[in-house]
Parts: C-alpha cells; sequence; structure tokens
C-alpha cells in the first residue's frame, strides 16, 4: 500500500512532488533550452513551462538588483487591423485607445458587458488602423473568441500567438545588458512605447514593458532563433549578474507590485472597480462592453475592496485562505506568499464593502485576521503596492507614463 | 548521497532509528522539489503523533505540504531552530534541519520503510518513469 507521508496541499504551480498528468503540454521554443539549464518545469495554463531555475528568492533578488531574463512565449498575441480596428478596439477593451500614439501600448482590459474582464492585456499600437494585444496564455483562445464575436466593425482578427516568442528581460541593469545586443535607441525608448529593433541579430517588436515592478523589456520575434536570442541575452548580461528566471519568481515580483493576476484578482465576476482598475476603465470614451454596469456601480459603490495585507506572523497567506475583521468574516485572500525581496509575508484579498452589507469599512493599518488551518493569524492592512521601485537617479531616464 | 543510517518512505521523509526513538525529516529530494522553505510548523513537545497522519505543515514559496509521520509516538524534542531559519531545510535536509523526536510506540512500523540504496533506486525508477511519459 502505497502511503503518502508528505503531502503537497497547496500549489500555485501544481504540486511539486507528483508527476504531471498524460496530457501532452504545449512547449515554447525555449523547452529544450530550459530543461538544459535545469529548471524545474510545471504544466502552467497546459504549457510545458519553467517555474524555477536556482530558485524563486534567488531570482526575484535577481530581478530586483541586477536583472532575470523570463520566457514568457506561451503568452497569447492577437492582431486586429483593417478599416474598423480602432472602433473594435474601443468596443472590446476598458481603456482608450483613440489616445494611443503609434509605437506606444497601454495596458488595458477585454470587457464583459458586467463591468469584469475576460482578460486583461496589453494593447500596442502599430499603425492609426493596427493594434497588436498581448494576452494570458490561460486565455488566449477565449479572448480571441470573444474578440472575434464582438467584430461587427470588419476589422481583421488574427490570433497570432504561434508567430511569436516573447522574453521579458527585467531589472535595474536590464538597460545596460540589452543596449550590447540590440540598434534600438533604448535611452530614448519610454515606459510603455516600442520600437522595431533587432535584438541579437533578430527583428522584432522591443517594447519598454513588464510584470515584475522594474524597469525592463519584452521582446516578441518569430520563434525560429529563440534559442540563439536567449543564450545571446544571457551570455550578454553575465557580467551583470544577469539570469534566467521562471514563472514562480514572476509571481512573486507581480505580488510585491501588487499587479493583478487574472484568475486571482480578476475574474468573470469582479469588475474594475473592485479590483482598483478604475483608472483603466475610461468611462467617459465611446461606448464599450461593461461601460453601463461601471457607470452604475460608481454611483451605487463596489460590493467588495481591493486590499494589500502584511502578516504579523511568520506564517504565509495563501489563496483562498478566509479574512476576518472584528469577529466578522470579511472574504478572501486571492494571492498570498512569502515576498522575497521585501522578505514579509504579503498578500492581496477581496474584502465585502458597507455597500454589500459589511458592518463597517476595513482601513489601512487596521489589523485583521487571517484564517490558516482552523487557526486566526493577525495581519496589517498596508497601502498598495507592497513595492515600489526606487525613481531612477539618471538624468536621461524618462518619467513614467501610465496610459 | 543518502545516508545509510537513515529509512526512507515513499513520499520522501526520513527517519533515524535509535533504541525507542525516531528522529524524522524530509529528504534532500523532497526540499528540491519543493524549493525554497519559508515556513515549517511543527508539533509541540509532548503531543501524540500516528503513523500516517498529518503532524504539521512545510511551506516553500510555491506550495504548502502536510507533514504525515511514519510512526506512532509521544513528540520529545522539536527542532526549534527551524522557527527562524526555515531554509536550513534547504541547506541540511539530514542533519541540522531535522524536525521532530519521537519516543516510539512500537518499533515494528518501521520495518516496511526504505534503505537508503532501496530509496535511491525508487527516485531514479520515479525519475526514469517520468522520462518515458516525457518522450511519449
Amino acid at each position: 500500500m502505497l502511503v503518502c507521508l508528505l503531502r503537497v496541499t497547496s500549489a500555485i504551480f501544481g504540486d511539486p512532488l507528483t508527476t504531471a498528468t498524460g496530457v501532452a503540454l504545449k512547449r515554447t521554443a525555449l523547452n529544450r533550452a530550459h530543461r538544459a539549464l535545469g529548471a524545474r518545469m510545471v504544466d502552467f495554463a497546459g504549457w510545458d513551462m519553467p517555474v524555477e531555475y536556482s530558485g524563486i528568492v534567488d531570482e526575484h533578488v535577481a530581478v530586483r538588483t541586477r536583472a532575470g531574463l523570463f520566457d514568457v512565449s506561451h503568452m497569447g498575441e492577437i492582431d486586429i487591423r483593417g478599416a474598423g480596428a480602432l472602433a473594435l478596439v474601443q468596443h472590446v477593451t476598458s481603456n482608450d485607445a483613440s489616445r494611443l500614439n503609434i509605437n506606444q501600448a497601454q495596458y488595458s482590459a477585454l470587457m464583459y458587458p458586467n463591468g469584469s474582464a475576460v482578460d486583461d492585456c496589453l494593447v500596442h499600437r502599430f499603425a492609426e488602423d493596427h493594434f497588436f494585444l498581448c494576452v494570458n496564455a490561460a486565455n488566449s483562445d477565449k479572448d480571441f473568441a470573444w474578440i472575434s464575436e464582438h467584430n461587427r466593425f470588419g476589422a481583421e482578427v488574427h490570433d497570432v500567438s504561434a508567430n511569436y516568442s516573447q522574453l521579458a528581460l527585467q531589472g535595474p541593469r536590464a538597460t545596460t545588458i540589452l543596449s550590447k545586443v540590440t540598434d534600438a535607441d533604448l535611452a530614448n525608448l519610454r515606459y510603455y512605447w516600442f520600437t522595431n529593433a533587432t535584438c541579437a541579430g533578430v527583428e522584432g517588436l522591443l517594447a519598454r514593458t513588464g510584470y515584475t515592478g522594474e524597469d525592463g523589456f519584452e521582446f516578441y520575434f518569430a520563434p525560429r532563433r529563440s534559442e540563439h536570442v536567449w543564450n545571446t541575452l544571457l551570455e550578454a548580461g553575465r557580467p551583470e549578474g544577469l539570469i534566467p528566471a521562471g514563472l514562480g519568481a514572476r509571481n512573486t515580483l507581480r505580488l510585491e507590485a501588487a499587479f493583478p493576476l487574472y484568475g486571482h484578482e480578476l475574474d468573470e465576476e469582479t469588475t474594475l472597480l473592485e479590483a482598483g482598475l478604475g483608472w483603466i476603465a475610461k468611462l467617459d470614451k465611446s461606448d464599450f462592453l461593461g461601460r453601463e454596469a461601471l457607470v452604475e456601480q460608481k454611483a451605487r459603490g463596489t460590493r467588495k475592496k481591493l486590499i494589500g495585507f502584511e502578516m504579523k506572523d511568520r506564517v504565509p497567506a495563501r489563496d483562498g485562505y478566509p479574512v476576518w475583521a472584528g469577529g466578522e468574516k470579511f472574504g478572501q485572500v486571492t494571492s498570498g506568499s512569502f515576498a522575497p525581496f521585501l522578505k514579509k509575508n504579503i498578500g492581496l484579498a477581496y474584502l465585502r464593502t458597507a455597500a454589500a452589507g459589511a458592518a463597517r469599512a476595513v482601513t489601512p493599518g487596521e489589523t485583521i485576521e487571517i484564517e490558516i488551518r482552523g487557526r486566526r493569524a493577525p495581519a496589517q492592512v498596508t497601502p498598495l503596492p507592497f513595492y515600489k521601485r526606487p525613481k531612477p537617479e539618471s538624468r536621461d531616464q524618462k518619467p513614467e507614463i501610465r496610459n | 548521497m543518502y545516508p545509510q543510517e537513515l529509512l526512507y518512505t515513499k513520499d520522501h521523509e526520513w527517519i533515524r532509528v535509535d533504541e525507542e526513538t525516531g528522529i524524522i525529516g524530509i529528504t534532500d529530494h523532497a526540499q528540491k522539489e519543493l524549493g525554497d522553505i519559508v515556513f515549517v510548523e511543527l508539533p509541540k513537545k509532548g503531543d501524540h503523533v500516528t503513523a500516517h497522519e498529518s503532524f504539521g505543515t512545510i511551506e516553500s514559496v510555491k506550495a504548502v505540504s502536510e507533514l504525515y509521520s511514519p510512526v506512532t509516538g509521544e513528540v520529545t524534542s522539536v527542532n526549534g531552530k527551524l522557527s527562524d531559519s526555515p531554509e536550513l531545510v534547504n541547506s541540511d535536509p539530514h542533519g541540522a534541519a531535522w524536525l521532530i523526536k519521537v519516543h516510539l510506540d512500537d518499533r515494528r512500523e518501521t520495518e516496511g520503510l526504505m534503505t537508503s540504496d532501496q530509496y535511491e533506486a525508487y527516485l531514479a525508477g520515479s525519475g526514469a518513469a517520468e522520462a518515458e511519459k516525457d518522450r511519449s
């Protein structure tokens, strides 16, 4: 009889102590490279992806202090072009794409009529009538179907995910490293702008974007020479302390920066206002899916509110744990982890608002309780984000612009 | 790699039996698979643990795992270093990062456990099975 003595009860990226299911996983063009580097591979949204190489803590700290290189080729890409392209993008997303300059990108959300997100995404403007969306791997098919279904504007919509590898080079030394292997003018490539560029001799789209809370770049290019680009970047970055980083560090980095992750802070029942993403819901632009629901909710008040907290003890909070305040159950944790750079246990949680029947509002600085394995552990409500990168000292650095 | 004086379970824990006392920990393989350990929750001295039942929790950055006891008995000692330095489990899983000492109710409970050779063969076997799956 096989008796389990060490059982994984909760894991962010699948159970590390059991082997994968028989389902064939999709592989990025760098699958062999990851395995050669000794990466621990996991099933993430149907993709065989590296969760860590040298270790999540090591990789996380490298990105905060030096640089890390991520293979994010599992992300989906959707191309929208033609006469109706702007009208379609404006109809299905919440941010105002008409305000984008050519070669500029914005964080946005694909919307359901109830004010929640089909997905969150980056919208890049290639030309007046040509847009390029980067979406979550897990939602890619759903997103493409949703956009196509709402295309009454005659735009051309293509799922071009298979045409691109995507690498993210992130960290304070990203510019120094990338400048060794690219022809792009990085000093003049501002945050949330992109350019056509050659990196390691390969042509692609180079954007100053990322999901880590650090300065950095994302490079989209044809998959054929992925290993060459990956290896050239790692080699160029070695003197700067660049290391490969996996999805584990990507998750803890985005949590410290309090960026939402679809399936955790965002889902089909959570509105943008509740998720604290009111800043990408441009209610004054032309009509869009979910606008009416958001306008109404803005007037009436949200049912729940996303807050950040820090555990007072050493015990980590995890996704799904109940949250209590003053003897009342207020909601649950959506993301919780040890934060490797801050060296604290932090988390995001949704709490019921007074509008949804809570006796009172929970305020920053207040002590709440996280229910962990039947016991309640104290935590303090803290302002978001948990981590904000230090202001660049260089005069050449342009200020951050969020669209 | 795996010390000969320890006995091993299929779920990657070890026990060192000395007369009536068993010292319990997790294996090097387990710590590698879990990654950076950030929290260990253990019973108190005097608590009773039961074979095949949970006696605590170990958490890495990416996963929460319950610890299941290979034996039945009373906890005589708990490794207090792990509350402040859980990362010891990564650096010295078979030594300084032992979890608990138990006064065994019945030594025969350890008879079905694996020797270090058997455990290494077991790891190689599951690795081969994984590689096989990978090719198919």
